[in-house]
């Protein structure tokens, strides 16, 4: 869209359509010729991997909807059926469970990638807020499907999660047990909320579909950032999307996907919860309730606060936070590697993500508790304290004045270490021939 | 160190380029056919349809001139206890005057000819056996229930296009394109038999 | 001319591998079994990318199912024609049919309305011992024998636990008091199970030549109830290797192709 159209129609039908719907030029411009800064690096291999994800979700999972029966009483055989009978069901059921995990580790490190290249600042803060609209449309995809098998985890996951909405009692008396039976259709967790999962599991995955195209909508407008952060200025910059890009995604998700592979046919189950292959029994809790592993770190941002409501309330804000990350940040530079300082608060939160996931699938006391307790902290003293102040205080380094010269000054830095001989430390370079 | 030579390396790079590009490109979608195959299998009948079994049904208690319907992989299965004249009847209509002249027998040759002794089973000529679904569009044909209509040919009729079955099961006349088929089945016992 | 570029790039790309793989990996330890449960890890011939049942194993497996289990334990979700099916104890279609026959299945109804009983078929599923959980609970002083089909994959490291599960009675240490009717068991969590010791030496005749243990019944039946609860193992594993060698060679080949691409923009 920021570019002129390079598109010249061929044929007379071409032309034809073109006056009437330019479909070819929008594609020939938006994912061929679109100009893309040359400099990105296998962290920008995220955004095509996630929507190759999409599609693999909404295939298997349209594939197993014709197979599995969205009641409590042949729920979970009719998984088992798959599993056993139908042709191919084992492969495609684990696809799409694998799927999920897989879908959210991209998505996180999509994530992490935007924030440590500041791709969420002006002109991109709407890119950045529909990413997070994504996000939290996975958040609630993921969860309807896993508790759609009814097996215990299924079963008790529901129960738990629904019942945070109980937490509005304490708001106004009341309230939160009609909520809660309103989204269960019934006084318990049993067939009206099984059905309704269903449906809205379903219909998820298209709403997130939508959001994904004005995401690329919203990122074609400016453009890519790049890990300088600095924007294209001439045309040398930039190379057409195609066949640059289209190949070196094409290359990353084939890495992804060899991953993929090697845990939905070696370990499809390692992911998931052996208390799943018990059929729901809804008066017998689990011992060990634990979410799937990529809301670990919000459940225990949950568990860290001791009161019902204010848990809920930071579990949610722990994702609403995302929504303001562009005004908070109050540094005009947007890549990482020119801000020394953020960047080490930068890893710390990372590492703290990391950390908050253990936490999330160990037991709610002693060292845990207080260990959840500072990451939680440090969760939303990263955004609410760290962003807004560090801009103010920290120098940043060098900065270079454009891609090109930021190019320039690694080539020459290349040729000094050749003419030195290998700069000490570095791994042995594969020669070019 | 290759830049002194760059010329002779861009011939170089675009042929090799190409090869390699076009290969990957093609290796690629190879993989796209068996991606594709468990999406389109998974459609196909399962394990456990194709072990659904056989069914044995006695025989007994039909009278003559009565008829039956059960179910067999999900489909109707008429059994119907043939009068003398009935058979006759089949017996001695002959072959041209049929629109099929294959008897569509699973339990005979694919082209067995549409006699009445290779509908019915030989030596229990009284039994017919048939899926009872029209060979048009696959309704159910009348004819099985006392007071149903049977057709201008004394056997069965579709309601759906009009097609007139024979006492047989032979198409007779309408739009239906072949005869009822005789499922596999075998008599156990005088009065009863095993389908499957 | 971009070997620099080229390593900072594969560095990334390795730290994201690490990272995705480090993610994932974190997941699953978190939930091993309680520390005081023995669980003694065996050699299964099905683990591993390229693992496979012991079909001599299965149907000994079968066997002691057939002869100890099967008595208070179903196993619905198996058919008796998986028996005979690739990949599983692969008995002959003949010996599964025996198996089928001599058990007796509900149908109906029939011309007069009544349920009736017929000798069980291929397609039926394996009859379980009990009309429902509560007829189990009486016959079992109140404890309910769970249905065998999937306990491989229900629990945490599942055939290692039963395993051990299965040869872990012992007499109680001095120090515990157990309940009524309660068995002492090193494997079981908590270590009092309701369910007596199945297994005795000589207690299953094997006819081929495996010595007549608790040790080797345990891990025959452990075996059959994983490849219960896991029939498709050995496709997965086959299919799994050829996906696998697809995707080296096609990322190798595009990883080679967008070093082409790219040498020619780089300029």
């Amino acid at each position: 869209m920021a570019h002129k159209s390079n598109y010249v129609p061929q044929s007379a039908f071409e032309k034809w359509l073109d006056e009437r719907l330019p479909v070819v030029r929008l594609m020939k411009d938006q994912f061929i010729d679109f100009p893309t800064p040359r400099n990105l690096n296998y962290w920008w291999t995220f955004g095509g991997i996630l929507i190759f994800c999409l599609i693999a979700q909404m295939m298997t999972g349209i594939v197993l909807a014709m197979h599995y029966v969205a009641n409590e009483s042949m729920a979970f055989e009719s998984i088992e059926h798959i599993m056993r009978n139908v042709n191919w069901g084992w492969l495609i059921r684990y696809t799409h469970a694998v799927g999920a995990s897989m879908f959210f580790a991209a998505a996180y490190l999509h994530m992490f990638r935007g924030l440590y290249y500041g791709s969420y600042k002006a002109p991109r803060e709407i890119l950045w807020i529909l990413g997070v609209v994504i996000l939290l449309l996975m958040i609630a995809t993921s969860f309807m499907g896993y508790s759609l098998p009814w097996g215990q985890m299924s079963f008790w996951a529901v129960t738990v999660i629904t019942n945070l909405f109980s937490s509005f009692d304490s708001v106004i008396p009341g309230l939160g047990t009609r909520i809660v039976q309103w989204v269960w259709g019934g006084f318990s967790v049993g067939n009206p909320t099984l059905n309704r999962l269903f449906s809205l599991h379903y219909l998820l995955p298209f709403m997130i579909a939508g959001v994904v195209i004005l995401h690329i909508w919203a990122l074609h407008v400016p453009g890519n950032n790049n890990p300088t952060g600095i924007d294209v200025k001439r045309s040398s910059e930039a190379m057409p999307f195609h066949p640059y890009y289209t190949i070196k995604d094409g290359f990353a998700l084939a890495v992804f996907a060899i991953v993929f592979a090697a845990f939905v046919f070696y370990a499809p189950n390692y992911l998931g919860h052996s208390d799943n292959y018990i059929p729901a029994d809804p008066l017998v809790t689990p011992t060990h309730i634990v979410p799937e592993w990529y809301f670990l770190p919000f459940y225990a941002i949950l568990r860290a606060i001791p009161s019902k409501l204010f848990g809920v309330i930071a579990m949610f804000g722990a994702i609403m936070v995302l929504f303001v990350v562009p005004w908070l940040d109050s540094s005009p530079i947007r890549s990482l590697r020119y801000r020394p300082m953020l960047k080490l608060f930068f890893w710390a939160f990372v590492v703290t993500c990391v950390a908050l996931g253990y936490l999330g699938a160990m037991p709610p006391d002693g060292i845990y508790l207080l260990s959840a307790r500072l990451g939680t902290f440090y969760y939303f003293a990263f955004f609410l304290v760290v962003l807004p102040v560090v801009g103010r205080i920290e120098t940043p380094t060098q900065m270079p004045g454009s891609i090109t010269e930021d190019i320039m000054s690694k080539e020459r830095r290349r040729r000094a270490a050749l003419e030195g001989g290998a700069p000490a430390g570095a791994p042995a370079a594969p020669e070019k021939r | 160190m290759a830049n002194s030579n760059s010329t002779v390396d861009a011939v170089d790079d675009t042929g090799r380029r190409d090869f390699i590009t076009v290969a990957a490109g093609a290796f690629a979608a190879i993989g796209l056919g068996p991606l594709v195959w468990p999406m389109l299998d998974q459609m196909n009948p399962d394990a456990s349809a194709l072990a659904l079994g056989s069914v044995e049904i006695d025989l007994a208690p039909i009278d003559v001139g009565q008829a039956i319907t059960i179910m067999w992989r999900g489909k109707p299965i008429f059994i119907r206890h043939r009068a003398e004249e009935e058979i006759q009847a089949a017996d001695v209509t002959q072959i041209s005057a049929l629109p099929d002249r294959f008897a569509r027998n699973l339990n005979l040759a694919e082209d067995a000819p549409a006699v009445d002794r290779n509908r019915a089973g030989e030596g229990h000529e009284n039994w017919l056996v048939i899926i009872g679904i029209c060979t048009h569009l696959g309704c159910i044909p009348r004819g099985q229930r006392v007071g149903d209509t049977k057709g201008e040919f004394g056997g069965w009729f579709c309601p759906c296009h009009g097609s007139h079955y024979d006492t047989a099961g032979r198409i007779r006349r309408g739009p239906a394109p072949r005869n009822m088929e005789v499922p596999p089945y075998k008599f156990l016992t005088d009065t009863r038999i095993k389908i499957g | 001319m971009d070997s620099l570029d080229t390593l900072a790039r594969w560095r990334t790309a390795q730290i994201a591998g690490v990272l995705v793989i480090a993610l994932l990996a974190l997941a699953a330890p978190l939930r091993a079994a309680e520390d005081d449960q023995i669980i003694r890890k065996e050699a299964w011939s099905f683990t591993g990318p390229f693992g496979i049942y012991d079909r001599a194993q299965l149907q000994r497996g079968f066997l002691v199912y057939q002869e100890v289990c099967a008595s208070c334990h179903g196993m619905h979700y198996l058919h008796y024609r998986n028996l005979s099916e690739a990949g599983g104890p692969e008995f002959p279609e003949a010996a599964a049919k025996v198996v089928a026959a001599s058990v007796e299945v509900e149908d109906g109804p029939d011309d007069q309305g009544e349920m009736y009983m017929r000798p069980g078929r291929l397609s039926d599923a394996f009859v379980s011992p009990f009309q429902n959980d509560q007829e189990a609970r009486v016959a079992n002083n109140g404890a309910l024998p769970p249905d065998l089909s999937l306990m491989a994959k229900a629990r945490p490291d599942g055939v290692n636990y039963l395993y051990s599960m299965l040869t872990g009675y012992a007499d109680a240490p001095a120090d515990v008091s157990m309940a009524e009717g309660m068995y002492y068991n090193t494997a079981f969590a908590g270590h009092q199970i309701a369910m007596p010791p199945p297994l005795f030496d000589d207690s299953i005749e094997y006819t081929d030549g495996t010595p007549p243990t608790i040790d080797n019944y345990a891990k025959d039946v452990t075996a059959f109830m994983m490849w219960a609860a896991e029939p498709k193992l050995e496709e997965r594993h086959r299919v799994g290797f050829r996906v696998m060698i697809y995707l080296i060679i096609v990322a190798g080949l595009l990883y080679v192709a967008k070093r082409r691409v790219w040498s020619r923009g780089a300029h």
